[in-house]
């Protein structure tokens, strides 16, 4: 018999029943739930007279509604206010374990979720937002569904699925100096495209994913749905056994060792086959900026805006016109010269301690730039607790960041944090859509070293070469 | 969730790949806790000029595409962000079939919860149509489910690929939560087997 994929381990241990064409009943072992994408589950649960059958199996947290200045306020927005009310009100009358917004613990879900031990290796986690395919990071299988599907989990802990093809992303080697895991899957959907991964499932390998810390592994992870696939997913090692230890929803004793036995099979076999593999070598990834209004658009900073006049294929030659109107960018021109208004150091992509810490320590002793407004928010309110307690807000203010209460925030500037028409942003997040972060403006994705670098010197730098 | 079993339908062309669903709906509009009324979100960004009044040259302007109920676009329709706001608006702007030569998977799955049936045709297929329907007046298709065939008015016929199982929950209008409770038994017994395997999954995870 041949070899087992990472992926094929799950699914198969996730199988109620299969189909005749194929079509299986997957088993979820955990859901978490924010404000948005939830409400009408809920409203559907209700309508039809159902209860959610382990309601001790989910998680809420509002986190793309709330303000990220003083909560004791309130929310001015009553629409948004409602939302997040509706929330609380649901998981009352449900039984649903909730983090609401005064909690210590509230913040992005997908930033919350492996804070609080809920993320767990070789599990079946999904959420009604596409960055639930963060939670891969760990060795579980985690994506993003629709609100219908939110409502058939509650009700079933269930979801009809067709088994994903596999992609292996191999990258060896290691980084360049300054260079993050950001930079590694901005590179990697520059070479696929958005939808390269679509239909299938990513494992990352390679001694350059290896190396990477657990936060690394979620942001790669994090952006596997810009490149199409709804999850990704790296192999568990002894980093991610270290980062559960302890953790509130993690098991304990005994439990926690016959864990821990359970995860060390989660590996694919040698003679495992994938449906398809790519390759990258660190050493070849520069520091990216997206210049265009997909992830998949997307260079090195040494490199310069393409060139639509040079295209032959009609598709890319529009799309790349249409992009560079939008961002009000010339052909040829280096991505350094771009100047920029706004920086954003967030978002469940480049949120938690370590993403601020390296942010921080490029920060120190320097000034943003006249010409920039920079905020940076965190991820949780735990994470935003231990930077205090490591005093990279006060780095952040004296050189000139805001520092706010943690949510997604100018990610999706579904709260009050909005780009103005026209304005530019460097922004860890993860999507430079037209009209993502305020309609009309215009997103740069980066590295938080790179934002920083950026924020400063009012312009993209290459990081490899900043002092 | 209706049915759908044949369409013949007006066809409204957006000549543009890579559409994500910030663009079909953004962010202003997912305050709602209701599944209805999101027409006024669809496209909300590119229905407008810059100064805010309607741009003509935007398809969902003109009158001639008033009605519409079949969406012919380009690849990776869909892409981006879960919300199934997007297959909403969609529906609430009266489009029960979107053809593509392919389509995001999370978007792909929230059109078959919502009765929309995205149908999947080659890139050398949707081109000339899209070419078609921007050049006749009144241009209509009919898409068969059950036969997996989009016709053109001149009679010219396309099959499409779709799981059965997935056919038929449309072409029957199943609701799918009260389907998958039909297997009650077997999902009782997957938790007490996985439960010997792995207990520490079933523990609450009430804080």
């Amino acid at each position: 018999m041949a070899g087992k994929t990472l992926f094929d381990k799950i699914w198969d241990s996730h199988v109620v029943r299969t189909e005749p064409d194929g079509t299986t009943l997957l088993y979820i072992d955990r859901q978490l739930v924010h404000e948005v994408t939830s409400p009408q589950a809920f409203e559907g649960l209700k309508l039809a007279g159902r209860r959610p059958r382990r309601s001790a199996a989910t998680l809420a947290v509002p986190d793309h509604n709330v303000p990220t200045t003083d909560r004791r306020l309130g929310i001015a927005d009553h629409v948004s206010a409602l939302q997040i009310q509706t929330l609380e009100d649901n998981c009352k009358d449900f039984g649903i374990a909730l983090f609401n917004m005064s909690d210590i613990r509230q913040g992005i879900v997908h930033v919350i979720g492996p804070e609080q031990g809920f993320t767990l290796p070789g599990t079946t986690i999904v959420c009604g937002d596409s960055h639930t395919s963060t939670h891969g990071a760990f060795g579980a299988l985690a994506f993003g569904i629709g609100t219908s599907e939110v409502e058939h989990v509650l009700a079933t802990q269930c979801l009809v699925q067709k088994r994903p093809k596999t992609m292996e992303i191999r990258v060896d080697g290691t980084l360049s100096e300054r260079c993050s895991a950001k930079d590694i899957i901005l590179a990697i959907i520059g070479k696929i495209g958005t939808a390269g991964g679509t239909g299938y499932v990513i494992e990352y390998t390679g001694s350059a994913i290896h190396a990477l810390s657990m936060e690394g592994r979620m942001t790669l992870c994090n952006m596997s749905i810009e490149g199409g696939a709804r999850a990704g997913m790296v192999a568990p090692d002894e980093k991610t056994i270290a980062y559960i230890k302890g953790r509130p929803l993690a098991p304990k004793g005994d439990l926690f060792e016959m864990a821990v036995q359970g995860w060390g099979q989660l590996k694919t076999d040698t003679d495992a086959k994938y449906d398809v593999t790519v390759t990258l070598e660190a050493e070849q990834i520069a520091p990216q900026v997206s210049w265009g209004t997909n992830p998949g658009m997307v260079l090195g900073v040494d490199q310069n805006i393409p060139d639509p006049r040079t295209m032959s294929d009609e598709k890319t030659k529009n799309a790349t016109e249409r992009a560079l109107a939008y961002m009000g960018l010339s052909p040829n021109m280096p991505i350094t010269g771009i100047a920029i208004d706004k920086v954003f150091i967030g978002s469940c992509t480049n949120s938690r301690i370590e993403d601020l810490r390296l942010a921080a320590s490029f920060a120190k002793g320097k000034k943003v730039a006249k010409t920039v407004q920079a905020m940076v928010v965190p991820g949780s309110g735990l994470v935003k607790q231990q930077a205090e307690t490591e005093g990279l807000d006060r780095v952040f203010r004296e050189a000139g960041f805001e520092w706010r209460e943690a949510g997604c925030s100018m990610c999706l500037a579904m709260n009050a944090d909005v780009l103005k028409p026209g304005e530019r942003c460097a922004s860890t997040s993860n999507r430079n859509f037209e009209g993502r972060q305020g309609a009309g403006g215009r997103t740069h994705l980066v590295s938080p070293a790179m934002a920083v670098a950026a924020a400063i010197e009012g312009h993209f730098v290459d990081i490899r070469h900043w002092s | 969730m209706e049915r759908f079993t044949t369409l013949t339908g007006l066809v409204a062309p957006l000549d543009r790949v890579n559409v994500d669903t910030d663009q079909v709906i953004p962010k202003q509009f997912l305050k709602t806790i209701k599944r209805t009324g999101l027409r006024e979100g669809l496209f909300f960004d590119w229905r407008k000029l810059k100064d805010g009044s309607p741009d003509p040259s935007f398809f969902l302007n003109q009158p001639r595409y008033q009605g519409a109920t079949i969406l012919l676009t380009r690849d990776n329709f869909g892409c981006g962000s879960s919300r199934e706001h997007a297959p909403w608006a969609l529906l609430d702007q009266g489009f029960r079939c979107i053809i593509a030569p392919s389509f995001a998977d999370i978007f792909y799955n929230n059109c078959f919860q919502n009765g929309i049936l995205p149908v999947v045709l080659k890139a050398e297929e949707v081109l000339p149509l899209i070419k078609d329907v921007t050049e006749t007046l009144g241009y209509r298709l009919t898409v068969d489910l059950h036969h997996q065939t989009v016709t053109t008015p001149k009679g010219t016929t396309f099959r499409f690929e779709i799981d059965p199982f997935r056919r038929d929950c449309l072409y029957r209008g199943l609701d799918a939560i009260g389907l998958t409770l039909q297997h009650e038994d077997a999902i009782a017994a997957y938790e007490s087997r996985r439960k010997a395997e792995a207990p520490w999954l079933f523990s609450d995870v009430h804080p």
